[in-house]
């Protein structure tokens, strides 16, 4: 398995080499760029745009380190099926689920606003966000 | 085709060929094959951390901000939001690269290369566990957050923070109290008096917004206070924390008196699991690496000749880790 293309040892190297340095930049790059996405252009695009391009430059940095890292793409067809598979539909529930959390937050919302008549006040309106433990039991049970 | 004889059947379809042995399925070694569905069920395992951390953080409505949270790095670097993470990110690429020539090395049956290589694969993982370390002692200690407390957040209201003088002018039924807390200068420690006010049905803090910075000052300079700024909803904060105490500032919204609330208790659970997961992987990576590099460098794998395949599955398992982190550092720092 050593000697794929009949190359000398010395030229196996430089094009092993070569797959290295490549892959490198490549990932290093895809980083970066969603980094820049995070930081300079999250105020600029709609929400949903810079969401799914992160993602999609992530699942292709998984494709490149499954693919060419881990030599799944020189690998019998079916056997890379039987771990891709699996893995897409991961990926889909993921999604799926991050999509349901979201619904649960505008369901929620959309109860609490249409509750009717009763005048809530700024201090009254309970924030759905700091799940602070407010009984005396477990203020005790905090690391201070 | 019933009238055949099972050995014509079986010659047709070259089966005999299979139930001689010596043929794999998937034409991949035993051990491979295992590792890549050991692998699978791992990414399972994370998958459902993932999916946890994902229906939880977007079905609140206030969710600590990344660019805010994650912006320090060691030797005192503030305001570089995701820095230092896109650092450790590059660290586990490189690890990966290094990885890669080990096992590219390994077919080439050259020991010292695949020892060379991979004790550098070692080194970069060293060095994401330091940078890691780093980041849980800061958040724990510098910034307070733990599985139980979370000081980060995002505002729900538009709001201006306020003198205590005006809060007690907006809710008279607060006591005035002071606290002594200690400050440290460049000569040491010292004990200054902190005023407050205190709700007592509630057992709710009132004081004067301010950061970290206000305990540890520099020459005589004066305390800096956020007293008199304004945000909006969205906008992050971090509840100042010092010696165990939270310090939650505050403000008014359209003529309340508000205060700050404590950020969801969640974040700093699914944080401190999930990385702290991760890291357990990365640790239990070095190990084993370092225990097939030893393996390699004596002899051991030189003397199966199969293109140290060992050293190709420990390289997928690492390979595996970088991949984890890829999908950690998307959900937890950048969406």
């Amino acid at each position: 398995m050593g000697h794929s293309h009949g190359l000398s040892v010395e030229d196996q190297r430089k094009e092993d080499i070569n797959i290295g340095v490549k892959g490198f930049w490549i990932l290093l790059l895809v980083t970066f760029a969603e980094v820049a996405i995070a930081l300079f252009l999250t105020d600029l695009l709609p929400n949903i745009v810079v969401r799914l391009s992160m993602i999609t430059l992530s699942l292709y940095k998984a494709y490149y380190i499954i693919s060419i890292f881990m030599h799944l793409g020189s690998e019998v067809g079916g056997m890379a099926a039987t771990i891709i598979f699996p893995m897409a539909l991961l990926i889909w529930a993921v999604i799926a689920f991050l999509w349901e959390g979201d619904y649960a937050r505008q369901n929620r919302n959309y109860v609490k606003d249409a509750r009717p008549g009763v005048e809530v006040s700024a201090k009254e309106t309970p924030k759905k966000t700091s799940m602070r433990f407010d009984d005396l039991s477990s203020r005790e049970l905090s690391f201070q | 085709m019933a009238t055949d004889t099972v050995h014509e059947i079986e010659n047709e379809i070259g089966m005999e060929e299979l139930w001689d042995g010596g043929d794999s399925p998937f034409r991949s070694e035993y051990g491979k094959l295992m590792m890549w569905y050991f692998l699978l069920s791992d990414a399972f395992t994370f998958a459902g951390f993932l999916i946890a951390y994902g229906a939880l953080r977007f079905s609140m409505d206030a969710w600590p901000v990344p660019d805010h949270v994650f912006s320090t790095a060691p030797f005192g670097i503030e305001g570089a939001p995701l820095i230092f993470v896109t650092f450790m990110t590059f660290v586990l690429i490189v690890s990966s690269v290094t990885v890669l020539r080990a096992v590219q090395e390994g077919k080439l049956e050259n020991v010292h290369g695949v020892v060379k290589w991979m004790f550098l694969t070692i080194i970069g993982g060293i060095m994401f566990l330091g940078c890691q370390a780093w980041e849980w002692t800061n958040l724990i200690v510098a910034e307070g957050v733990t599985i139980y407390n979370n000081p980060f957040s995002s505002s729900l209201d538009d709001g201006e923070y306020i003198t205590l003088a005006e809060a007690k002018t907006l809710n008279p039924s607060l006591e005035e109290k002071t606290m002594m807390v200690s400050i440290h200068t460049d000569g040491g420690h010292s004990e200054e008096a902190l005023p407050y006010l205190y709700d007592a049905d509630k057992d709710q803090k009132y004081f004067e917004k301010f950061d970290h910075h206000y305990f540890s000052r520099h020459g005589n300079e004066d305390p800096d206070k956020a007293v008199g700024e304004s945000f909006v909803v969205g906008d992050p904060y971090l509840i100042a924390y010092h010696d165990g105490q939270y310090f939650p500032g505050a403000y008014k919204t359209a003529g309340t008196l508000l205060v700050e609330d404590m950020g969801p208790t969640a974040f700093g659970a699914l944080f401190f699991f999930i990385t702290g997961f991760h890291g357990f992987h990365v640790l239990s990576g070095l190990i084993i690496l370092l225990i097939i590099a030893l393996n390699s460098w004596s002899g051991f794998y030189r003397v199966r000749n199969n293109g140290h395949l060992m050293v190709e599955k420990v390289g997928l398992y690492w390979h595996f880790v970088d991949l984890v982190w890829v999908f950690v550092f998307l959900a937890f720092y950048l969406l």
